[in-house]
C-alpha cells in the first residue's frame, strides 16, 4: 500500500478540468494541460493554508451570523427582530415542526458540521494521520455536496423581504446577520474547494 | 504525451489503467471509491443539447413571470426573482442581494448559455472557437449555481407566509421546478470526455 501507484509518484500530472494525465515537466517550470491548457498542479497550491484561512474567517463570522438578527419584522403590533435560532423556535412553537427542523439543519447544523469536518480533515492531514482514509475522503465528498443547502435561509429572507415590504400590515427588512450568514456559506465553500483530498492519501504508513 | 491509457483519481491520486466500459458503465477508484469516468451513450451530447435548450427557455420564463403573489386585505403584491433581488438591494442588504443574484441568475445563465454554445459548436464540428475556455469557465462556476436550493427556499417562504396571508404560486415557481430538473438532466447527460477528445482533435 505504501508504494501505491499514484500519478504524483509516477511523475505524472492529472488535469483537474479535463482529467487528462500527462507527464510532469522538469522542476520549476509551470505545467499546462496539453489538451485543454489548464494549469496543472500535483496538489492544489497552498491547500492547507488556504483551507485554514477561509475556515477561520468562517468560524469568526459564524458568531455574528447567529447573534445578529437576520430579519426585522415591523407591523402595527410592534416590531420583532429574528435571529436564525429565534426564527426556528418561533416556527417550532407555532407547530411547523418540519419547517423548523429543516431550517435548523440547513442553517445551524450544516455550517457547524461543515466547519468541524473541515477542521478535522485539515488537522488530520497536518498530523500525517494514516487512519480512516477512506472515511475521511467520504466525509470530504459529503461536505462538498451538502454545503450549498445552507443558502436556504438567505433565499427565504429574500422572498419575504420582496413580498412583505410595501404592504400596509407589515414590513420585513433584512438584518445584518443575513450578510454575515451569507459570508459564512461562501467562505466555507471556498474552504472546501481549497482543500485537496489527495493530501489524505499522501502520508506514508499502514493502511486502514 | 497525451494518451487516455491512464486515468488518475482526483480524490486520492491513484493511477488506473483506462479500460473500455459497456454503455452506461461507470468506473470507480479502487482505493477511495470516487468516480473516475463513465461510458456515455454515443448520442449523449445530442441529448444534453436538447435538455440545455429546454432549460434556456424555462430560464427566461422563470425570470420574467412572478414567482409568488401575496394577497392581504385586498392588497396584491407579487415578486419576480430580479424584483426580489432589487428590493433587497434597495433595502440596504447589498451583499446579500449580490449573492442571491450571482447564485440564482448569473451563474445558471452563464452555465446554460455556455453549455449550449459548446454543444452546438461540437455538433457543427467547429474548431474550438472559444469552446475550451468556455468549458473551463463553466466547470469553475458550477458549484455556485443554486437553483435547487432557491426553489426549496421559495417553498419554505410560501409555507411561512401562508399563516398570515393568501399566497398564490406564480408561473415562475413551476418554471423554476422544471428548470431545476432540466439543468440536472443536461448536466448528467453531458459527456465531457467526448467533448474534450473532440476539441483536442481539432487544433
Amino acid at each position: 500500500m505504501n508504494a501505491a501507484p499514484t500519478a504524483a509518484r509516477s511523475g505524472l500530472l492529472a488535469c483537474e478540468v479535463c482529467r487528462l494525465v500527462s507527464r510532469a515537466p522538469p522542476q520549476g517550470s509551470d505545467a499546462h494541460c496539453p489538451r485543454c491548457g489548464a494549469k496543472l498542479h500535483a496538489r492544489k497550491p497552498a491547500s492547507l493554508a488556504r483551507t485554514w484561512a477561509f475556515l477561520i474567517a468562517a468560524m469568526i463570522l459564524y458568531i455574528p451570523a447567529n447573534v445578529l438578527p437576520i430579519m426585522d419584522t415591523s407591523s402595527l403590533f410592534g416590531s420583532q427582530r429574528d435571529t436564525i435560532l429565534s426564527g426556528v423556535m418561533f416556527l417550532w412553537s407555532s407547530g411547523s415542526f418540519v419547517l423548523a427542523m429543516l431550517i435548523f439543519f440547513a442553517s445551524i447544523m450544516v455550517p457547524l458540521a461543515k466547519m468541524i469536518a473541515l477542521a478535522i480533515l485539515a488537522g488530520s492531514v497536518q498530523m500525517h494521520s494514516a487512519r480512516h482514509r477512506r472515511a475521511r475522503t467520504r466525509l470530504y465528498r459529503a461536505i462538498e455536496f451538502v454545503g450549498r443547502w445552507s443558502m436556504l435561509d438567505i433565499y427565504v429572507v429574500t422572498i419575504l423581504v420582496a413580498l412583505v415590504q410595501v404592504s400596509t400590515f407589515a414590513s420585513i427588512h433584512a438584518g445584518p446577520g443575513a450578510a454575515a450568514f451569507g459570508a459564512v456559506v461562501v467562505l466555507t465553500m471556498f474552504a472546501a474547494t481549497s482543500f485537496d483530498p489527495r493530501l489524505i492519501w499522501d502520508t506514508q504508513g499502514e493502511a486502514s | 504525451m497525451p494518451s487516455p491509457t491512464f486515468v488518475a483519481c482526483l480524490e486520492c491520486d491513484l493511477l488506473h489503467r483506462h479500460t473500455p466500459l459497456p454503455h452506461g458503465g461507470e468506473a470507480r477508484c479502487t482505493r477511495c471509491g470516487a468516480r473516475l469516468y463513465r461510458c456515455a451513450p454515443p448520442d449523449a451530447n445530442e441529448r444534453a443539447l436538447a435538455f440545455a435548450l429546454t432549460a434556456c427557455v424555462l430560464f427566461v420564463i422563470a425570470n420574467v413571470y412572478p414567482i409568488v403573489g401575496l394577497e392581504v386585505q385586498g392588497m396584491h403584491n407579487s415578486a419576480t426573482l430580479i424584483g426580489a433581488v432589487e428590493s433587497l438591494w434597495d433595502d440596504g442588504a447589498r451583499m446579500v442581494a449580490a449573492l442571491v443574484f450571482v447564485t440564482t441568475i448569473l451563474v445558471p445563465a452563464v452555465e446554460l448559455i455556455g453549455l449550449t454554445w459548446v454543444l452546438v459548436a461540437l455538433r457543427q464540428g467547429a474548431r474550438g472557437r472559444g469552446a475550451v475556455p468556455i468549458l473551463h469557465f463553466i466547470e469553475s462556476v458550477k458549484p455556485w449555481g443554486m437553483v435547487e436550493v432557491f426553489l426549496l427556499g421559495v417553498l419554505v417562504s410560501l409555507v411561512k407566509l401562508a399563516h398570515i396571508a393568501t399566497v398564490e404560486p406564480g408561473v415562475a415557481l413551476f418554471s423554476f421546478g422544471a428548470l431545476m430538473a432540466f439543468i440536472a438532466a443536461a448536466a448528467s447527460a453531458f459527456d465531457p470526455d467526448a467533448a474534450w477528445t473532440q476539441l483536442d482533435a481539432t487544433p
